[in-house]
């Protein structure tokens, strides 16, 4: 899986725990909840979607790495290339 | 001023039911025989009838506000809305720690849970699948604190759980808080989102207690001989209630004065209602609105078109209005809606709140065959009935576990 490709999926997800917010323009390098309204909630929304579609966990030690896109694809891609996607 | 004698008045209503989103869309098709029951997927037991509201979720709430929330809660947050809109209250003028949200609930919390269990159960029901959101979402008061959150309201907000009683229930205790100053506006009522959880419906089936009928408009049927039983509906209605002296500073329009009330319980079983009990709440409500029963110009039933429910009841109300009420005219809303649960009597009391105005009384429809054992004076059946006058409406709900609430609202005449 490429990092874009993992972007893609994150994308994703935020679309649908945020369907009011214009996320086609989030910068990846810029911490997600100072582009758009996201609280803990939502980032916890984001764990249970990962978990849920993709089999993926996120201890809450390493929530930290789901701050930005750019990080999230550099904490996430290796999960998934490690469950063969 | 003693607690009794600070008049409280209804100066705003909004509502969404199965057969309108609004007090005049509602009222119309109350006149225009319009019922709103249609079929319905239930989990788990396929398509049945219910009473579905097509409210407009997005005019006051955002897609994510919809997807965290509950669907009580959405049913609240436009009811409120409605009916600080119809209000013409200045909100933002008025200090948001004195205003107080009281909403009856039948139940709340059983959809969510339902819903959660399902969602598991896709897992091995492996309960680290479980939402975040189910707490929030299933606590008694959510209905009142997604008002809260919505319209920032900082003054009390809760859910008062009195089974079928409640939406009576909340403008009672409204009622109650404004006379005694501990707010100044209150938004009131009741909501249920009951179709969404198959429970509910279940439990009735397994009660003998669920209606049927190849024609869904048809069967929700209180006082025919042919009821077989009670249609599963969901909706909402809050109303503002303030003291009289500060809608009359406002140039409020006032829709009726809260008459009397009276809330009791039956101590006899789980379900079988008691006429008796529900005879002495009419009695004391009347009691405590300083009229008699020839006073009332019509009675709103509660029937939800149980086999002995229904004559239960038509038992307590002959033993009120029996004899020398010859002005008396009754009706039933749930002909129409079926049985929107905590919904049901602050639903039931706005379709006849336009009365004081047109002097019409809405019918109870559905009725091709008179049960005999429900045949009581005054029964407006099937056509609207043109009255020479309405001075003051008495609206029951009564709920399981025996509880009754009987609410008389008058004409406000100053």
């Amino acid at each position: 899986m490429t990092k874009d490709a993992c972007k893609k999926i994150v994308l994703d997800i935020i679309a649908d725990i945020a369907p009011d917010e214009d996320i086609s323009n989030l910068k990846p390098d810029v911490r997600l909840r100072d582009q758009m309204q996201l609280d803990s909630m939502d980032f916890l929304d984001i764990v249970m979607e990962l978990r849920k579609q993709h089999g993926i966990e996120v201890p809450e030690a390493d929530y930290i790495h789901l701050a930005s896109l750019d990080s999230c694809a550099d904490y996430l891609t290796p999960k998934f290339e490690a469950l063969g996607k | 001023m003693s607690f009794q004698q600070t008049r409280i008045v209804i100066t705003g209503v909004g509502l969404t039911a199965p057969n309108g989103n609004s007090l005049p869309e509602f009222r119309q098709n109350l006149l225009d025989g319009v019922a709103g029951v249609e079929p319905f997927d239930v989990r788990y037991m396929g398509r049945l009838i219910a009473g579905v509201c097509h409210f407009d979720t997005l005019r006051y709430q955002t897609k994510k506000g919809l997807r965290v929330g509950t669907r009580a809660g959405s049913i609240s947050i436009y009811c409120a809305h409605e009916a600080l809109k119809d209000s013409g209250l200045s909100f933002d003028s008025v200090p948001k720690d004195r205003v107080g949200i009281y909403i009856g609930c039948t139940e709340h919390g059983n959809v969510e849970t339902e819903n959660e269990i399902y969602a598991i159960s896709k897992f091995n029901y492996d309960t680290k699948y479980w939402s975040h959101y189910h707490n929030p979402r299933t606590v008694a008061n959510n209905p009142a604190g997604e008002i809260s959150l919505a319209l920032g309201i900082t003054g009390p907000a809760y859910t008062i759980g009195a089974a079928c009683a409640a939406g009576n229930m909340g403008l009672i205790h409204a009622a109650q808080m404004l006379r005694l100053h501990e707010v100044d506006v209150a938004f009131c009522g009741g909501v249920s989102e009951s179709i969404h959880t198959f429970g509910i419906f279940a439990g009735f089936k397994s009660q003998g207690a669920l209606a049927t009928h190849e024609d869904p408009k048809k069967a929700s049927r209180p006082f025919d001989k042919g009821r077989n039983g009670i249609v599963v509906s969901e909706g909402g209605c809050i109303y503002t209630l303030e003291r009289l002296d500060d809608a009359l500073a406002r140039g409020a329009k006032i829709y009726g004065e809260i008459g009397g009330y009276c809330v009791n319980s039956d101590a006899s079983d789980y379900v079988l209602p008691n006429p008796g009990r529900q005879a002495e709440c009419v009695r004391k409500a009347l009691t405590n609105a300083k009229l008699t029963a020839a006073d009332i110009h019509i009675v709103n039933t509660h029937a939800t078109a149980t086999p002995m429910g229904d004559i239960q009841e038509c038992e307590a109300i002959r033993a009120v209005f029996g004899a020398g009420c010859p002005d008396t005219s009754i009706n039933n809303t749930k002909s129409y809606i079926g049985h929107c649960m905590g919904a049901a009597g602050a639903l039931e009391l706005a379709g006849n709140l336009p009365s004081f105005g047109d002097l019409i009384v809405h019918p109870t429809i559905n009725v091709d065959d008179l049960d005999p054992l429900c045949a009581i004076d005054g029964l407006v059946l099937n056509k609207p009935k043109k009255v020479a006058k309405v001075e003051a409406i008495l609206n029951n709900s009564f709920g399981m576990l025996g509880i009754n609430s009987t609410l008389i609202v008058k004409r406000f005449t100053a």
